[in-house]
Order: structure tokens, then C-alpha cells, then sequence
């Protein structure tokens, strides 16, 4: 584990995408920053402008509108940058799979570095997908 | 050998500035029942924008956009060490008073310069927004320095106005020196950008507003003149208010960031009509008040 990924791992500030989700998956990111699971003890802060962003966490069923978007998005963001997949539906289309809209699953768009499922996964699973990361990022260098 | 100590009051005041700063998001963070980050939060984020990739936007003004947070960065650091030999050495130059006012505005500027050259609309609306708070704000902080100085009896050396107050009579503890004091904490709270007067990087509305382009290195220098204003900004107002020992002063500051913690957190942001509205019709005639008792000797 080198010094970078040491100090990287300890302040991820978190880019929130919303790609066509049913909001649910939103509400419970948004959990996480509350008193009960208060993400911030770990450095992790929630910031506006995708030229800050660490981490993406994207949500929701690609369609054929946000999928470009997305695309444009991950090109924006600075590298190193790394892209959490929140909930079922961008992990494996869910229910959305024979929509005559959506096109494919995130990672064929974009890398997709965690896999969170779940609809919507609770607060704990989403911090356990972020500590996922974490030991992927420290361990990878080795 | 003075300039190994230069550099020491520099390095002293980039970590105080950074504890400062720790302990308002801690604060908050208490403030609303949470654990909050560990003291070298501050620290370790500057580090990260450091070892992360800079991106000058397509269609930016490159020279203004590198140039503004490195202009910035190094007129916060003048202002922190023209106060820290003022207060240590008894060294300074005529009119030291005027130099550092114009030495604050200049980070505030160029941040609107900065935002303006890198080509994104939510940075103008920003860079608009803050222009229009500068001039509410610095107005009311130059009433309250006038206040100051009437009562040193027109000295405009900074440290003939921390030893006229070493000597007994605090200007904290005067009416007049009351009223300038309310004025200069109003003047802190919309300089750092903390929430009734964060109308520029309003993160809900306009997406950290002026800082949006900014990336990689660049955005830490940003961080880093904002940590040293941090410290700089509450010690000038120490200073001018209630000096004392260095001791004394460490706590005081600690205090203020106290105060100003409290501020954020039982107001909401305003809207910058409310902004202007709260500097001009209310700050400034209480500011005109405070001279004529200053004049009058209260
Ligand atoms: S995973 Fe479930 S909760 Fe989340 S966006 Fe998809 S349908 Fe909604």
C-alpha cells in the first residue's frame, strides 16, 4: 500500500449520479449522512461539482438519455476517480431489463469499480460497499 | 536565523488555520448529533487534491485560471506574516493597516477573476454573487476600522494598536469598540464563506458556484489560501479588538471559531438581496453610530 492510495482512502469526496432512478436508491445515499451513519467521520463528504469528485455513485437504469450523459461525466471527472454502481438497477437493469428505453447494465458504459445491489440497499450496505473499495484500493498495489 | 522563523510562524499558522477549520466542521457535526471528521481532515484533503489529475476547461482563460488561486494564495500568506512579526517583532511599515486591507481583498478578487476565466455559467452566477457581497461587506469592515483607529487617535500602525490596548483599556469593552467588533465578526462570517453569507458557493443551488471548474492542484491552492485565512482573518480581528498574551490570543481565537460556528448553524443561507440589505441598512448605520461615539469618547 503505497502513500497515494493511504492518503486517497481517507478523504473520498462523493459525486451523486442520478441515472433515471426511481429515487429510492437517492433517498438512502442520502441517508448516510445522517447522525445515525454520518459518513463524514470517515472523510467522506458529498460535494457539489463533478471536478472534486473521487468517487461516483451512480443510481438508477441507464436509458438511451442519461447514458450519454454519464459517459461525459466520467470524462469530467479527474482521475484517479472511481465508480460505485447504488442499487440493482444499474448493477444488472433489474426489472428494467425488457424496457424498450434502457440500453445496458453501467459497466458496459463506464468502468464500474463496486457493486452495490440491492432495492434500494440499505445505508449499512452502501457503507460496506464504500469499505469495499477502501481494502480494494489498499490492497491492489501490494 | 529570521528567516527560519518566518518560516516556522508560516507553517504555525497553515496548521492552526487548518485546526481552526477542524474544529468549526467538528462543531457542526456535533451541533447536529454526529461524530464529525478526525483533526487532520483538513490536512489529508489538500494532500489528496494534490496527487489528483488538474483539468483546465475547454474554452478557459489558462493564464487568469492558473494564476488566480496562486495570487491569492500568496497575498494570504503576506497578510499572515506582516501580522505575526507586527505582533511578535514590533516591526512594521507606515500604514500597515491600509496594506493589509487591500492584501484581503485580493484573494476575494481573484477568486471572481478566476471564476469569470473558466468559462462555466454556475461560476458566473458565483462570481456575480460574490462580487456583490464584496462590496457590502468590505465597506462595513473599513467603518469599522475608522471606528479603531479614532480611538487609537489616528495611528494607522497595527502594532500601536495592540500596545495601546496591551496597556489596560481593551477596545472590546468600550461601546463604541462593541459596535465595531459586531461589525468585524459579520465582516469574518461572509470573508470565509460560512452559511448566512455563502451565497457564492451555495452547494445546493449552484454547485460550489465559484470553485466548480477548479481541480486537482489548483483547487488546493484554493484550500490552502482559504486554511490561512482561516487563521489570519480572526487573529487581525483579535488584534484590533482584544489583544492579550499569546496564550490569551490562542484562546480567543479558538473562541471566535466558536462563535462563528454557532452563527452557521441557527441561520439559514440568505438570499444576496437579504445580504445587502443586512451590511447596508443595518450594519452601516449601526457602524455610523459607533463613530460618533468613538468621536465622543464612549
Ligand atoms: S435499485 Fe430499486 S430502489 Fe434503486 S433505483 Fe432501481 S428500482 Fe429504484
Amino acid at each position: 500500500m503505497g502513500l497515494k492510495e493511504k492518503i486517497l482512502v481517507k478523504s473520498l469526496w462523493v459525486f451523486h449520479i442520478s441515472a433515471g432512478s426511481c429515487n429510492n436508491c437517492d433517498i438512502e445515499i442520502l441517508d448516510c449522512l445522517t447522525p445515525r451513519f454520518d459518513i463524514e467521520r470517515f472523510g467522506m463528504q458529498l460535494i457539489g461539482s463533478i471536478r472534486h469528485a473521487d468517487v461516483l455513485l451512480v443510481t438508477g437504469a441507464m436509458n438511451k438519455k442519461s447514458a450519454p450523459i454519464l459517459k461525459d461525466l466520467y470524462e469530467q471527472a479527474p482521475k484517479p476517480c472511481f465508480v460505485v454502481a447504488v442499487g440493482t438497477c444499474p448493477c444488472s437493469q433489474h426489472m428494467f431489463k425488457d424496457s424498450y428505453n434502457t440500453i445496458s447494465s453501467l459497466d458496459a458504459i463506464i468502468p464500474v469499480d463496486v457493486y452495490i445491489p440491492g432495492c434500494p440497499p440499505k445505508p449499512e450496505a452502501i457503507i460496506a460497499g464504500i469499505a469495499k473499495l477502501i481494502n480494494k484500493l489498499t490492497n491492489d498495489k501490494r | 536565523m529570521k528567516f527560519i522563523l518566518y518560516f516556522l510562524f508560516l507553517f504555525f499558522s497553515v496548521s492552526m488555520g487548518g485546526i481552526g477549520w477542524w474544529l468549526e466542521r467538528k462543531l457542526t457535526a456535533r451541533f447536529q448529533y454526529r461524530v464529525g471528521p478526525p483533526w487532520y481532515q483538513n490536512f489529508i484533503d489538500i494532500m489528496k487534491l494534490f496527487i489528483k489529475e488538474t483539468i483546465i476547461p475547454q474554452g478557459a482563460s489558462r493564464i487568469l485560471f492558473i494564476l488566480s488561486p496562486l495570487v491569492s494564495l500568496s497575498s494570504s500568506l503576506i497578510v499572515a506574516l506582516i501580522l505575526i512579526t507586527d505582533y511578535f517583532f514590533k516591526q512594521n511599515f507606515i500604514a500597515d493597516i491600509i496594506v493589509i486591507i487591500y492584501l484581503l481583498i485580493i484573494p476575494s478578487l481573484f477568486l471572481i477573476l478566476g471564476a469569470f476565466s473558466s468559462a462555466n455559467p454556475l461560476a458566473l452566477v458565483g462570481a456575480i454573487r460574490e462580487t456583490k457581497q464584496l462590496i457590502a461587506y468590505e465597506f462595513v469592515f473599513i467603518v469599522s476600522l475608522v471606528i479603531v483607529i479614532i480611538k487609537t487617535g489616528g495611528s494607522l500602525f497595527l502594532s500601536e494598536i495592540i500596545e495601546r490596548q496591551m496597556l489596560g483599556n481593551i477596545y472590546f469593552k468600550s461601546f463604541s469598540g462593541l459596535i465595531a467588533f459586531i461589525l468585524a465578526f459579520f465582516y469574518l462570517q461572509a470573508k470565509l464563506g460560512i452559511i448566512p453569507f455563502d451565497t457564492p458557493e451555495a452547494e445546493q443551488e449552484i454547485a460550489s458556484g465559484v470553485m466548480i471548474e477548479y481541480s486537482g492542484a489548483l483547487l488546493g491552492f484554493w484550500k490552502i489560501s482559504k486554511l490561512l485565512l482561516y487563521f489570519s482573518l480572526p487573529l487581525f480581528i483579535i488584534f484590533l479588538f482584544l489583544p492579550g498574551k499569546f496564550v490569551d490570543i490562542i484562546i480567543k481565537y479558538f473562541l471566535l471559531i466558536l462563535l462563528i460556528t454557532v452563527v452557521k448553524n441557527i441561520n439559514p443561507r440568505m438570499r444576496i438581496k437579504d445580504v445587502l440589505e443586512f451590511f447596508w441598512f443595518f450594519l452601516f448605520p449601526l457602524g455610523l453610530i459607533g463613530i460618533f461615539l468613538a468621536i465622543n469618547g464612549y
